[in-house]
């Protein structure tokens, strides 16, 4: 299908700022004419089109393709693009080494998955925490893409002053460097041509009346760490061992995150912030560990992007019941808090005039269930939860790549049948 | 006991080194340990402990452990009695360990002889495995959503293989709940490790063993 082939319909900019307005009344936790519904995935629509991962992860075309039909069908309120997880020919240029994805590491007919592996060694807080910039060049990049190694040969930069900078000129004809610096180049190239699909498939379903559901994407500093360079075991351990490094490098990379996730945020048409949270469910850590650790760093986060004109959309990962008193300290009306697991209605209880709340039709419903067991429990969640106003619905975990066509047709209808 | 158990790892390396130093028997040392590690597991249970207390008791235990074996006689005992075993693995397509190595740590804490099998593990491996190890329980594993099919597809291979009976089957992990179980035709579901030492000790009498 092309761009051109699709009639806009007459009424495309007016259902445009009505569904704008529903969500933005959602979060402002004002009643609206019914319950908003997000349409937000991974590869569902891909596999209603019949490709497989690999196609998917690659295929940019035919990935904006299968959402765009999808999205006219169901009509949601906002959809999320379908290009954010279609980084397959990015790895490849970059030689990322921290997923598997498929024909590298996973079968063409699976997931990309996250490998939860140590790329900073506990002696390194030291280093990062004095010069994260120095510390990216010479040990973490190199560790986490083919591409980036090479650029350990470069000189220490806060040493390029005056007459030294002759003195290090030749560093960066180093053939490692400049062979680094050539890959580099192609996989920004690649960057820049998958930037410009994004950019086109918003512009195309803007005209077409439907809105984006999120623009950057941010992540909490307890998890940037301990995702992305500790590893699970190694940040757990460090709550003991090297409690004050920890505590500093969150600082540290709170203020780092805030600073670009305000700048990159700003320049985004979508003031929605995607940030998908993995460690704060109940069963990780003590709650007073989570006071510790996770929240204050976080809520600092938070703040910022809401004083930025940014509003947070916090996927709350599995059940997080006895975090709810703790994260209701935010300013009210200013964020989204997406629940996986955690009761939805318990949820809205306690962060009723404080923040939107969305989700959570479980996937083993959309999965395995009827449409008569979905519509049930979209009832449930928006006769309970949307009372008064302040639900987005939405899946669990957004719509599983399994789920049953008729499933999901059945969700989206349910805000078109029942009032909060 | 008390500096394993409370989480204070440079004292209680210290004391086994200390007390191995002095020609204490390793093995009680190591009994010492097992009892402090029962104390880690009540308190996890009791959701007095969570994941850091449960790896770094872990790590304590491994850094002992190391230092104690090596002086063990032969003369001084075997293993403690086992009081079951349970096969454990994430079913194929799925890379996730987490929550598996906790229900794995929590069950062989409590008594029972554990055999991980890995990861992204093949319905044919987890077949092959049953017969070479013969499980009282079965513990599939699974984080994403595409598990659901393939903790489907595994219980069918081992019926289809006539292992089942006998043998119970329970899977966990992720958004795995009883609309999970029914579609996957497993025996039970368990929400966090401590749901999967309950089911085991449901389905495995201490007699059993």
């Amino acid at each position: 299908m092309t761009t051109d082939a699709i009639q806009v319909p007459a009424d495309a900019a007016a259902r445009h700022a009505e569904r704008t307005r529903r969500v933005a009344d959602a979060i402002a936790l004002k009643e609206t004419d019914r319950v908003p519904v997000i349409y937000h995935t991974q590869f569902w629509h891909a596999r209603q089109a019949g490709m497989n991962y690999r196609r998917a992860m690659y295929d940019y075309q035919a990935l904006m393709d299968s959402c765009r039909e999808v999205v006219l069908a169901l009509e949601p309120d906002m959809y999320a693009s379908p290009l954010r997880p279609a980084f397959g020919p990015c790895l490849d240029a970059l030689g990322f080494k921290q997923l598997e994805w498929p024909g590298h590491g996973t079968r063409d007919d699976a997931m990309f998955q996250y490998l939860d592996r140590e790329y900073m060694k506990p002696e390194e807080y030291k280093e990062f925490l004095f010069d994260p910039s120095g510390f990216f060049l010479s040990k973490y990049l190199p560790r986490v893409g083919t591409a980036f190694e090479g650029l350990d040969k470069l000189p220490s930069l806060p040493t390029l002053y005056y007459g030294r900078i002759f003195a290090v000129l030749p560093r960066f004809c180093d053939p490692a460097v400049t062979r680094a610096f050539e890959r580099l180049r192609r996989a920004g190239e690649e960057g820049e041509r998958l930037g410009a699909c994004m950019s086109s498939f918003a512009e195309e379903m803007d005209r077409l009346g439907f809105p984006q559901s999120q623009g950057v994407m941010a992540s909490s500093p307890y998890d940037y760490l301990g995702d992305h360079f500790r590893g699970s075991k190694g940040i757990l351990l460090d709550m003991y061992r090297r409690k004050d490094e920890l505590l500093a490098a969150l600082d540290k990379v709170t203020t780092i995150l805030l600073e670009h996730t305000v700048a990159a945020g700003s320049r985004h048409p979508c003031k929605l912030v995607y940030i998908p949270i993995h460690w704060a469910m109940d069963s990780f850590m003590s709650l007073e560990q989570f006071k510790t650790f996770f929240w204050p760093p976080f809520r600092r986060l938070l703040l910022g992007m809401i004083e930025a004109g940014l509003t947070p959309v916090c996927f709350w990962e599995s059940v997080c019941t006895t975090r709810l008193e703790t994260i209701a300290d935010i300013p009210p009306a200013k964020a989204i808090y997406w629940f996986e697991g955690t009761d939805l209605a318990r949820a809205k209880e306690v962060l009723r005039g404080i923040a939107c709340v969305r989700g959570n039709v479980p996937p083993s419903v959309l999965i395995s269930g009827t449409p008569e067991d979905v519509d049930a429990c979209c009832r449930r969640l928006i006769e309970t939860a949307g009372k008064g106003g302040g639900l987005i619905l939405d899946g669990a975990c957004g719509i599983p790549d399994e789920a049953k066509p008729a499933n999901v047709k059945a969700m989206f209808a349910s805000v078109r049948k029942y009032a909060a | 006991m008390d500096a394993l158990a409370d989480m204070r790892e440079e004292e209680a390396v210290a004391l086994a080194r200390s007390m191995l130093d002095a020609g204490d028997d390793p093995s009680r040392v190591l009994e010492i340990c097992r009892e402090a590690m029962d104390v880690v597991g009540k308190r996890f249970e009791k959701q007095e402990y969570f994941l850091p207390e449960l790896v770094l008791a872990g790590e304590m235990l491994e850094t002992i452990g190391a230092m104690a074996k090596p002086l063990l006689q032969q003369a001084s005992g075997g293993e403690s009695k086992k009081l079951g075993r349970v096969l454990i693995g994430t079913v194929h397509g799925d890379l996730h360990d987490i929550g598996k190595n906790i229900v794995t740590f929590m069950l062989d804490i409590n008594g029972y002889e554990v055999r991980d099998i890995g990861i992204d593990v093949p319905v044919t491996k987890f077949v092959e495995e049953i017969r070479d190890f013969k499980p009282l329980v079965v513990g599939l594993s699974g984080f994403l959503t595409l598990a659901f099919d393939s903790m489907k597809e595994t219980v069918q291979a081992i019926e289809h293989a006539g292992l089942r009976n006998g043998m119970k089957i329970m899977i966990g992990g992720g958004q795995v709940d009883e609309a999970v179980r029914t579609y996957t035709g497993a025996d039970a579901f368990g929400s966090n490790a401590v749901a999967a030492v309950g089911l085991c000790r449901q389905w495995i009498p201490a007699q059993a063993a």
